[in-house]
């Protein structure tokens, strides 16, 4: 079976060589204390100088932006206004849009985007656990699936509509096919990538066939299924806005849709804003999710950037 | 001996190479443990001791030959198996609480009291006040130990340990030698102890297995006539155990050479 996974953030089995000193030698260290505050005052400093930069980068680019099509030397018609792009996005916000007001827009294309995702990745898991555990099946299946994966799935966004019409579930099943292959083949490769030495060990203390896959096989693809997730939620977005593109009465897909349509590039530009604005928020909350879903993976080396 | 606790006879391991050649690990070896013996394996690197366990512990079948556990074949895992791994087996994800309580609890104890004996034998084995980190937060030497913890838990009849102390310092080591000679008298288990170590060997075991270096094959067995109950940090000083260590030693040291004289060739291919 093709192996398109993405590899997990940091190895299963990765056994960090950094560990916390035994609750005893806490105390008893007079300067660890003191070293603490140094270290997290260092931290917060770079931190600090990290927004900054980020500030600054973002001041520069819009800021040149904003100058070169106000002077004329790009052609504000096809590169819009960054000061438009916030004026239509305010009087979307204060007057509503051409769909109505723009809060239900949003709502409606989070929701598409959300089920679609649930679904999507809950399904994607499911198969991809069972096919791991399953050689036969995944031997069976696999020529299907592989011929599946390579349609080009934003072709199924105009068959979706013609199946399920302009309501939410052609969306929904444009999203979830989306999200499916990427997890599904994630989840498969983590179950194949389980320590075989673990499976022994459990075996050897008697795990029964559920036990295995509930506390040893899920737990230990979790890692690859998890980064995964974070790819999926994007073609989710994806997803649900081209389904919105191939007919709907409202979104944000469709919101770009008719501003393309009356050549409003700042209203084009305000809808991509809008949707860059939910990835960021569910890339955090996911984010939030997995560091308490793994709490017992050893933490990043410091240094790794955070992206 | 028709009683024996695990037999191996005329036994050969074969395993497919990634480049579709198969390689022989173990070869005609036959050997048996009596009910309540302490054996130990000791054989240069790569001879096939850890693949002995593995056989014994039905996770991997014999391509020839027969493997017995208690008078029956093996045929899957048998009840009552313990297995102490050589490498690092215990679950990242399960505190050290839970890996030791892990086998109780597939056995059906529950949860709670499954917890409470697991508290039990992290004491035992000196990780209390770990018992809430997970095995990333300990050393190799405390993940040894919890896994130590997580096959013993269990009471097997059968106790499997791949050179369990090797990653311990001399004192925590000799403490858990006496440590696991005092419970293995407790109980009746048969135990197979594979180590490098030969005085290791000869301290804990009643009968000690040479292997010949790879294909490996019982090359002789020497019965370790030592008073009990011992003392792991003073049996070494005794005129016997200099006399059994000289005894195998001979026959060891052979099979040491050929093994490393092999790879020096190899290296130089
Ligand atoms: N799954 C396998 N596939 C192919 N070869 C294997 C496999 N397992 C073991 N071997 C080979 O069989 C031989 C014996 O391995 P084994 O692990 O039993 O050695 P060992 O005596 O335990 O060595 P050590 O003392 O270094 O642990 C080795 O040469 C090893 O390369
Ligand atoms: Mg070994």
């Amino acid at each position: 079976m093709s192996v398109k996974s993405t590899r997990p953030r940091s190895s299963v089995s990765g056994q960090s060589p950094q560990s916390d000193p035994p609750p005893q030698a806490r105390e008893g260290n007079r300067n660890s204390s003191d070293l603490a505050a140094r270290r997290s005052s260092a931290a917060r400093r770079r931190r600090l100088n990290i927004y900054a930069l980020r500030v600054a980068f973002a001041v520069l680019w819009i800021g040149s932006w904003e100058l070169t099509t106000s002077l004329n030397w790009v052609d504000p018609f096809f590169f819009g206004h960054p000061s438009g792009i916030v004026v239509r996005l305010w009087t979307w916000i204060t007057d509503g849009t051409a769909l109505g007001p723009l809060w239900l827009q949003v709502a409606v294309t989070m929701q598409e985007t959300v089920l679609g995702f649930l679904v999507g990745s809950v399904l994607g898991a499911a198969f991809g656990i069972l096919l791991g555990r399953v050689a036969l099946l995944a031997e069976i299946l696999s020529p299907f699936i592989k011929g599946a994966n390579s349609i080009p799935r934003v072709v199924l966004g105009g068959l979706f509509a013609i199946m399920f019409g302009l309501g939410l579930s052609g969306k929904v099943a444009t999203a979830t096919v989306l999200v499916f292959f990427v997890v599904f083949f994630n989840a498969f490769q983590g179950v194949r990538e389980v320590d075989r030495n673990l499976i022994a060990n459990a075996r050897i203390l008697g795990a029964d066939n559920r036990r295995m896959t509930a506390e040893i096989i899920i737990p230990s693809s979790l890692s690859w299924i998890l980064a995964s997730l974070h790819i999926s939620f994007g073609l989710a977005i994806v997803g649900a806005v081209v389904g919105e593109l191939f007919g709907a009465t409202a979104g944000v897909g469709q919101l770009i849709y008719n501003a393309q349509h009356t050549f409003d590039i700042n209203g084009v530009f305000a809808g991509m804003l809008l949707l860059a604005v939910m990835a960021l928020v569910a890339e955090g909350i996911l984010t939030a999710i997995e560091n308490r879903l793994i709490k017992w993976r050893p933490r990043q080396l410091s240094g790794e950037i955070p992206i | 001996m028709a009683g024996a606790a695990i037999e191996l006879r005329n036994v050969t391991k074969r395993f497919a190479t990634p480049k579709g050649g198969i390689f022989t690990a173990l070869r005609d070896l036959t050997m048996e443990v009596a009910p309540g013996e302490f054996c130990a394996v000791v054989g240069p690197t790569g001879c096939g001791k850890s693949t002995t366990l593995a056989l014994i512990s039905g996770l991997e079948p014999p391509s020839v030959g027969e493997v017995r556990v208690e008078g029956r074949a093996v045929r899957g895992i048998p009840d009552g198996i313990g297995y102490v791994f050589q490498t690092d087996a215990v679950f990242p994800w399960k505190t050290v609480l839970e890996n030791v309580a892990a086998g109780p609890r597939y056995h059906g104890t529950p949860g709670r009291e499954a917890r409470d004996r697991a508290r039990e034998w992290i004491t035992r084995v000196g990780l209390a006040g770990f018992e809430d980190r997970y095995p990333h937060q300990l050393s190799g030497g405390m993940r040894k130990r919890v896994g130590l913890a997580q096959s013993l838990i269990t009471g097997p009849k059968i106790l499997l340990m791949d050179e369990p102390f090797s990653a311990l310092d001399v004192q925590t080591r000799t403490l858990m030698e006496d440590e696991l000679l005092a419970l293995w008298a407790s109980t009746s288990a048969s135990v197979v102890f594979v180590t490098h170590d030969l005085e290791e060997a000869i301290a804990l075991a009643d009968r000690v297995f040479v292997l010949t270096a790879g294909p490996g094959t019982v090359k002789g067995n020497y019965a370790v006539d030592l008073p009990r109950p011992r003392k792991v940090a003073e049996i070494r000083f005794q005129p016997r155990f200099t006399e059994i260590y000289e005894a195998i030693w001979s026959q060891l040291r052979d099979e040491v050479l050929v093994s490393y004289e092999r790879q020096k060739h190899a290296a130089a291919v």
